[in-house]
């Protein structure tokens, strides 16, 4: 097979706390190399990344591909190549397809339709309960057997807390982390913007931080009984990534993630009914946004996810709140966290944390990493080069991005899945 | 700020969607407009020529009568083509999209729509796809705005009242789904009211109401003290049981306009409603006629404001004629 070095790069592994200029070298789809010399053994193809970034490949937490059930929106082969043209090798999606992923049959299905697209590791969350109908539990066994890396409920709510429990349980002795989306169902009440001045203004149905709040504190009591790892997905609030914290702080097994729209938009952004910002959980106010910075600097928070949802442009021709939610937000997910770079919120070796070790680690999948024999999964980054989001440029099905017209600042610029470029521009 | 795409350069109205952010000056010469007509229309012969030619829809996803018909008399009165469609809202979601809808009756060349539907910021979505040239009217969208009610509530309490400045306004009831509430604090903020006060049980209240410039009150007692105007508004009677509201019965015992609390109030303080009125809920049934209400006087002061806004936006030149030349249709 053949061999690569990537040379004179910026080396980023959070793993090893390396950041330096070096060589990695890539044998047989794995990391042969990684170092500051150059390497002694010789590579058949030699490519000189002077001034560009090279880390572990991103891992997204929360993506949705659309497939099965939505294809009109999105397929897994579309945006397959959306990923790999934004630098991420793994993925992880909710079990909200339709039908739901509740059975090895879907695991299956999602599975072979990823393999015949190729090029990136596509993981699946299991449902909790069957039909995501929260009213029985899901056969997880027979789910983490046919692959699922974790279980979860999506937006669903359950029948009661006691359900909760059961089902936390249950997952802790198949060693499932259960990913739990914060959103109380009752509280949220078919809203679709944050509560406050804005929504009100606007009379847009509120969505209070209560809803977000209440289920974390109710699934942190739960893991205190229970001892079962937790990840919550798709923080909005500053109370929320306080909980988060406290509970991190008493040695819990909880982590967090934020979609990195949320970390620079704000219900503020809403006006003028925008519905390319009608997001869930909705964008809140300017102190949450500073809130959930500050947990993505020290760590709280460790994950950045796209929470990609890609739409026909027909789903937000509506009025806002008949508008469906959700960004198209693979491509901008390294965009926007580099801006988080350049702003030096993060260093560039943290940004590589919250985009590939961390999830890596929630995943509980081996990924994340520049270690030597390590699956060649790499994201090679521009950081320098000046571009403007055209959403006809986008490669995925789903255009729908309220960074339309923005410029940014650094880009994937070459993605390697298992030692293959499966992306280059 | 919403970005004001309601006018044009000149600052000149192109849609009315919503009183946030028309200044002072334009709320004014959209009143003194409305009193114009209202002259103009006081004969027996009530026909004004300004949208002759002019083809106007009523295209309502709610149900409403009076609003509807006060929009169909304004339009007809100024001698346009008037259209009224009643849309089931459940029929669009089956089939045709808001989207084709809009597009489907823009065929039609009309050249304004009168819109209403419940979700907040229809109108808004209505305007942004609108072609050149079709303007929108919004006739309430959803909690957002219902603007010609919030002008015509303005019109009733500068005749009544004359200078905003002195004046202490209570608005009472259900605040949260109200796009009447919204929009009387937008003219009454803008037209300098001394101070707006929203009343109401905390369940009825949106939060961050006060950025807007009103002040909260849980006591109707508290409300009403020094008031010289009072507006009440509907309560949805099907949605507030459960969570909102205990009983109809404990609401108006505690923020009903009763004969008793009516007495409390300044001498010459006025009380307004929307329409259409709950007797016994908001306002005990005798008052509701009694000698200090406004609500009828509300209902034909609407159809002189809604004649002034469809005027000032489709026939701007002409719109300043009322008073002087009235001018005859075909």
């Amino acid at each position: 097979m053949s061999s690569l070095l990537i040379a004179n790069a910026r080396l980023l592994d959070p793993a090893r706390d390396f950041d330096s200029i070096g060589h990695l070298g890539i044998r047989d789809g794995r990391i042969a190399y990684a170092g500051k010399a150059a390497p002694k053994e010789k590579f058949a193809e030699t490519l000189d990344a002077k001034g560009l970034w090279l880390m572990p490949g991103i891992v997204d937490l929360a993506a949705r591909f659309r497939e099965p059930g939505q294809t009109t929106k999105a397929t897994i082969a579309s945006e397959t190549r959306a990923a790999q043209a934004a630098g991420i090798t793994a993925i992880v999606l909710p079990p909200d397809t339709s039908p739901v992923i509740d059975s090895p049959a879907v695991v299956d299905r999602i599975h072979g339709k990823a393999q015949a697209a190729g090029g990136l590791d596509i993981h699946v969350l299991g449902a909790l309960t069957k039909g995501l109908a929260g009213e029985a539990l899901a056969e997880m066994s027979a789910l983490k057997q046919a692959g699922c890396i974790g279980v979860s409920n999506a937006a669903f709510g359950l029948r009661d807390s006691l359900m909760g429990r059961r089902a936390l349980e249950y997952a802790q002795g198949l060693g499932l982390t259960v990913h739990v989306f914060p959103q109380n169902p009752a509280l949220a009440n078919g809203g679709c913007a944050h509560e406050g001045p804005v929504g009100t203004r606007l009379g847009l149905p509120p969505i209070p931080e209560a809803a977000e709040v209440s289920a974390i504190r109710f699934w942190i009591t739960l893991v205190e009984d229970t001892g079962a790892r937790v990840h919550f997905g798709r923080l909005s609030t500053a109370r929320g990534a306080a909980l988060v914290e406290t509970a991190q702080k008493r040695g819990l097994p909880v982590t967090a993630d934020v979609a990195a729209h949320q970390l620079f938009l704000i219900d503020e952004d809403v006006e003028g009914f925008n519905a390319m910002c009608h997001v869930i959980p909705p964008l809140r106010s300017a102190d949450d946004r500073a809130a959930l910075r500050e947990a993505v600097r020290s760590g709280v928070i460790g994950a950045i996810c796209s929470d990609h949802q890609p739409h026909e442009a027909d789903a937000k021709i509506n009025p806002f709140p008949l508008t469906e939610p959700g960004i198209s937000a693979l491509e901008t997910l390294l965009p926007l966290t580099l801006r988080l770079v350049h702003e030096k919120l993060l260093t560039p070796l943290q940004a590589a944390e919250r985009l590939a070790l961390t999830p890596a680690t929630v995943a509980g999948i081996a990924a994340g990493t520049l270690a030597t024999g390590a699956s060649a999964d790499l994201t090679l980054i521009d950081p320098a080069t000046r571009w403007t989001l055209q959403p006809a440029a986008m490669v995925s099905a789903g255009r729908n991005t309220p960074f339309a017209g923005q410029a940014f600042t650094g880009r994937a610029v070459r993605t390697v899945h298992r030692g293959r470029t499966v992306h280059a521009r | 700020m919403t970005a004001n795409i309601q006018l044009d350069d000149n600052g000149r109205l192109k849609h009315l969607l919503t009183l946030e952010g028309l200044s002072k000056p334009l709320i004014l010469r959209i009143l003194d407009q409305a009193a114009a007509f209202a002259d103009a229309t006081q004969g027996r012969d009530k026909k004004l020529g300004h949208l002759r030619g002019r083809t106007v829809i009523n295209l309502f996803f709610e149900a409403s009568t009076r609003t509807r018909t006060t929009f169909e008399l304004a339009a007809q009165r100024l001698s346009a083509d008037v259209l009224n469609l009643q849309v089931a809202a459940s029929s669009t979601s089956k089939g045709e999209t808001l989207f084709d809808t809009l597009k489907t009756l823009e065929a039609m060349q009309a050249d304004m729509f009168v819109i209403r539907h419940d979700a907040s910021g229809a109108a808004h979505f209505f305007a942004q796809h609108a072609a050149p040239g079709v303007a929108i009217l919004n006739a309430g969208d959803g909690r957002h705005a219902h603007p010609t009610q919030g002008l015509l509530d303005m019109y009733t309490i500068r005749q009544a009242k004359g200078d905003f400045s002195k004046l202490t306004v209570a608005i009472v009831g259900d605040i949260v789904h109200s796009r009447v509430a919204r929009s009387d604090i937008h003219a009454l903020r803008t037209l300098g009211a001394r101070e707006i006060r929203v009343v109401a049980p905390p369940t009825l209240v949106p939060a961050g109401i006060e950025q807007m410039g009103a002040k909260v009150f849980h006591s109707l007692d508290a409300g009403l003290d020094g008031a010289d105007v009072v507006i009440l508004l509907r309560l949805q009677k099907e949605r507030m049981l459960g969570a909102f509201l205990p009983s109809l019965g404990e609401f108006h015992r505690d923020f009903g306009l009763t004969r008793a609390r009516i007495r409390q109030l300044k001498p010459d303080a006025i009380i307004m409603h929307p329409g259409p009125i709950n007797r016994g809920v908001e306002i005990e049934g005798d008052v509701a006629y009694g000698e200090r209400s406004l609500i009828l006087q509300q209902v034909s002061h609407g159809i002189a404001v809604r004649m002034a806004v469809m005027a000032m936006i489709l026939a701007p030149e002409d719109a300043g004629r009322a008073k002087a030349t009235k001018r005859r249709a075909a």
